[in-house]
C-alpha cells in the first residue's frame, strides 16, 4: 500500500465501487494492465509502421477501462468471445504480451501459431475463445459456451464483447433471444465507441441506446461510462452475480471511444479532429483511473513511474521474444485444418 | 489526355462504371457498408457520395443478410441496385437472400419478375487479412442456377463487365480480387460493355492452354513470358465468367494446343478447375489431349495469417512455370 495514507484508506466506504470491493494491490494491478494494453497496441502499431507486422490491425486505444472493468469480476476459467478490436480483451483476460506479439509476427510461439494474427488473437487456456473477423460472429458462440456451462454444470460465466455495429446483425438478435429463453449465464457487452467503421450509431441504429435492445429480450439493459473503470466493473460484477445465480443474461452497453482510426487504412473523414482530441484530452480512461488512484491515495507518483517502467520492459521483452521466435515451416501449411489423429 | 491510351486503376474503372450507370439510369443506386464518406473499404466508391448524394450512395448498417434482401426487393420492384459486400467473405451472411431468393425468384414465379441486381465482392488473399477476409468463394455462387458470376481480370473488363451487369435483367455477382484494385490498364472513356459469358484469349500459343481466372490471368501471362524464353509457347485463356461458362473458347483452345492447365486461387477441390477439366474431358477436345489435365489451385486450408504461409497457399508464378514446363515436356 505504498503511498496510501491510512486515513484515506479507512474512509473507503464513501469511494466508488471498485475501491470498496478490491484491494489497493489489485487496483494497482489494474492500472498496470491498462498501461500494458495501451503500450502493447502502441508497440504493435509501431512494428506495423516499420513493416515488421503485416496485414491490418484494429486498435482499442481509448477503450482500456472497458476491457479491464468487464474482466475484473471474472474468474480465470470464465470465458469470453472477443472482436476484431480484441487486444485489450485478450490482455485483460490474462494473456501474455510476448505470445501476442509472436502471433502478430506470424511466429509458431504465437497464441495461434502464426495462423490467426491480430484479428484472431485468442488465449484458450485463459478462457479467451478468440477475437473474430466477423462482426457479431462471437455472440452466438458465447451463448453456446454458456449453454455448455449450464449443461455441464461448470458454473462458468461467459462474456461476449462486441461493438455497436454488431447490434444490427441478425446474429445479435437471435443470440440474445436464445440466451434469454434458456436463462444462460452469459453477459453481452456492447462496447459502443460511437461508430461502426465510418457509420455513427445515429445513422445505423434505430434506438438511441443499444441497451434498449435488452427490453425486447426481457433482460436487464445497463448503460455505463466505459471510460470509468469503476462503473464498468460494478456493472459487470452485478451481471456476473446474476449469471452465476442462474438468473440469466444481461446486456451492458459500455460507452467509450476509439482514439485511433478503425483500422490501418482509415482517414477519419467521418469525425472531426476536435471530437477525437476532446476524448483524448478529457476522457482518457487511463488518465481518469490513474488520477482517481492518486487522489484517493492508492498510489503515488513513484508507484505510477514504477508501473510505467515495468510495462515498458515487458513490451520490449515481448517484441524481442517475438523476433527471436521461429516462423512456421511451409510444410506445415495444412496443419490444424482438421484434428490430428495420434 | 489521349483517349486511346488513358489508364485507370481497376478500382477507378469500377468507380467510373458505376458513375456512368448512375448517369444513364436514375434507377441505379449503390448500397453497402461504409461506401459513402469512407469511400468503401477499398476506396472503390471513393467520392461518389459527394457527386450523387446519400440517396443514391447508401451506407447500410452492418446487416449483410438484411441488406442483401433489401437489394433483392428493390431490384424486383423497379430499381437497379449495385450492392457492395465489404469483403466477399461476408457473402456467407447474405447467402440466404442471394441463393434462395435472388437466384430463384424469377423461376419460382414462373417468369413473372426479374431480379436486375448487381453484387460486388472484393475477394482473395494476399493482404495479410487471414482466414475470414481472404477467401475466394466464387465457385459457391457459380453452383447456383439463376445467378451469373463474373471475375474481371483487367481494368478494361472491370468497367465493361460492370456496365454489362447493370444492363442485365438477372442477378450478376462480380468477384473482384483485392490485389487487382491498384492494377493499371487502358480503360476507354464513356459507355461500353464487355459481354458476360465470353472468355478472352489473352495470349495465343501452340503448346499448352492455361485457363485462368481473375488475378491468375496476369500470373499466367508472366509465366508464359518466362517460358517463351525456353521455347514453350503458351495460350492463356481468361475465363472472365464462371457462370455461364464459355465452353467453346476453352474447347477450341485445347484442340489447338492439346494440353490443359487450369489455374485459380480458390481451394483446388471442387473448384472452377474441376468444371473446366470436366467440360474438356466431356468434349471432342478430349481426343486431342496429349497429356493429363492439370489443375493448380489453392491448398486445402483456410488462408493463414503468416505471410509466407499465405503465399504458399495459392499458386504463384513459379508454380505455374513449373507445372506448365512439366506438362509440355511430358513429365506428367
Ligand atoms: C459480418 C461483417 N461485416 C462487416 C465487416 C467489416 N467490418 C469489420 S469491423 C467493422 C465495424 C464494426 O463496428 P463495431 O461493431 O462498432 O466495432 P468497432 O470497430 O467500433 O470496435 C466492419 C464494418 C466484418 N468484419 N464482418
Ligand atoms: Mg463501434
Amino acid at each position: 500500500m505504498a503511498g496510501a495514507s491510512k486515513a484515506v484508506v479507512d474512509s473507503r466506504a464513501n469511494l466508488p465501487f471498485v475501491y470498496r470491493q478490491y484491494s489497493p494491490e489489485q487496483l494497482r494491478q489494474v492500472l498496470h494492465k491498462m498501461y500494458l494494453i495501451r503500450r502493447f497496441e502502441e508497440g504493435a502499431e509501431e512494428c506495423y509502421m516499420r513493416g515488421l507486422i503485416h496485414g491490418t490491425m484494429h486498435l482499442s486505444i481509448g477503450q482500456e477501462a472497458s476491457a479491464m472493468g468487464i474482466c475484473m469480476p471474472l474468474a480465470e476459467d470464465d470465458q469470453i468471445t472477443s472482436t476484431h478490436r480484441g487486444h485489450g480483451h485478450c490482455i485483460a483476460k490474462g494473456a501474455e504480451v510476448s505470445r501476442m506479439f509472436a502471433e502478430f509476427f506470424g511466429k509458431t510461439t504465437g497464441y495461434c501459431k502464426g495462423r490467426g494474427g491480430s484479428m484472431h488473437i485468442a488465449d484458450v487456456a485463459k478462457g479467451n475463445l478468440g477475437a473474430n473477423g466477423i462482426v457479431a460472429g462471437g455472440i452466438p458462440i458465447a451463448v453456446g459456451a454458456a449453454l455448455s456451462s449450464k449443461m455441464m454444470k461448470t458454473g462458468k460465466v461467459v462474456v461476449s464483447f462486441f461493438g455497436d455495429g454488431a447490434n444490427n446483425e441478425g446474429a445479435f438478435h437471435e443470440a440474445l433471444n436464445m440466451a434469454a429463453i434458456w436463462k444462460l449465464p452469459v453477459i453481452f457487452v456492447c462496447e459502443n465507441n460511437g461508430y461502426g467503421m465510418s457509420t455513427s450509431t445515429a445513422r445505423s441504429t434505430a434506438v438511441k441506446n443499444i441497451a434498449e435492445r435488452a427490453a425486447a429480450y426481457s433482460m436487464p439493459g445497463v448503460i455505463v461510462n466505459g471510460n470509468i473503470f469503476s462503473e464498468v466493473a460494478e456493472a459487470s460484477f452485478k451481471a456476473v452475480e446474476r449469471a452465476r445465480a442462474g438468473e440469466g443474461p444481461t446486456l451492458i452497453e459500455s460507452k467509450t471511444y476509439r482514439h485511433r482510426g478503425h483500422s490501418k487504412s482509415d482517414r477519419n473523414r467521418y469525425r472531426t479532429k476536435e471530437e477525437i482530441e476532446d476524448w483524448m484530452a478529457n476522457r482518457d480512461p487511463i488518465t481518469l483511473f490513474e488520477n482517481e488512484l492518486r487522489d484517493f491515495g492508492f498510489i503515488d507518483e513513484q508507484g505510477i513511474e514504477a508501473i510505467r517502467d515495468a510495462v515498458a520492459k515487458e513490451i520490449a521483452d515481448g517484441i524481442e521474444f517475438a523476433k527471436a521466435s521461429p516462423a512456421p515451416e511451409i510444410a506445415t501449411l495444412e496443419n490444424y485444418v482438421y484434428t490430428e489423429h495420434a | 489526355m489521349d483517349a486511346a491510351v488513358r489508364e485507370l486503376s481497376y478500382a477507378q474503372a469500377i468507380q467510373e462504371a458505376m458513375a456512368i450507370a448512375m448517369d444513364m439510369d436514375e434507377r441505379v443506386f449503390l448500397m453497402g457498408e461504409d461506401i459513402g464518406v469512407y469511400g468503401g473499404a477499398f476506396q472503390v466508391t471513393g467520392d461518389l457520395v459527394e457527386r450523387y448524394g446519400t440517396d443514391r450512395v447508401i451506407d447500410t448498417p452492418i446487416s449483410e443478410l438484411g441488406g442483401a434482401g433489401v437489394a433483392v426487393g428493390a431490384a424486383v420492384t423497379g430499381m437497379r441496385p449495385i450492392f457492395e459486400f465489404q469483403f466477399s467473405d461476408f457473402a456467407t451472411l447474405g447467402m440466404e437472400q442471394i441463393v434462395n431468393q435472388a437466384a430463384k425468384m424469377r423461376f419460382m414465379l414462373g417468369g413473372e419478375v426479374s431480379v436486375p441486381l448487381v453484387m460486388r465482392f472484393p475477394a482473395g488473399s494476399g493482404t495479410g487479412a487471414a482466414a475470414q477476409h481472404s477467401q475466394s468463394l466464387e465457385a459457391w455462387l457459380g453452383h447456383v442456377p439463376g445467378l451469373k458470376v463474373i471475375q474481371p481480370a483487367t481494368p478494361h473488363d472491370a468497367k465493361g463487365m460492370l456496365l454489362a451487369a447493370v444492363a442485365d435483367p438477372d442477378p450478376v455477382m462480380i468477384f473482384e480480387h483485392k490485389l487487382l484494385y491498384k492494377m493499371k490498364g487502358h480503360v476507354p472513356e464513356g459507355h461500353y460493355t464487355v459481354p458476360i459469358g465470353k472468355a478472352e484469349i489473352r495470349r495465343q500459343g501452340r503448346d499448352l492452354t492455361i485457363v485462368a481466372t481473375s488475378i491468375m490471368v496476369q500470373k499466367a501471362l508472366d509465366a508464359a513470358a518466362t517460358l517463351e524464353g525456353e521455347g514453350i509457347d503458351i495460350e492463356v485463356v481468361d475465363l472472365r465468367t464462371i457462370r455461364p461458362i464459355d465452353r467453346q473458347t476453352v474447347i477450341d483452345s485445347v484442340k489447338k494446343t492439346s494440353r490443359l492447365l487450369c489455374v485459380y486461387e480458390a481451394v483446388k477441390t471442387l473448384g472452377i478447375g474441376a468444371e473446366v477439366s470436366a467440360l474438356v474431358a466431356e468434349s471432342e477436345a478430349f481426343d486431342y489431349l496429349d497429356a493429363p489435365i492439370v489443375r493448380l489451385g489453392g491448398a486445402e486450408t483456410p488462408i493463414p495469417y503468416n505471410p509466407d504461409l499465405e503465399k504458399a497457399t495459392v499458386p504463384q508464378v513459379p508454380d505455374i512455370i513449373a507445372a506448365a514446363r512439366d506438362l509440355v515436356k511430358g513429365v506428367r
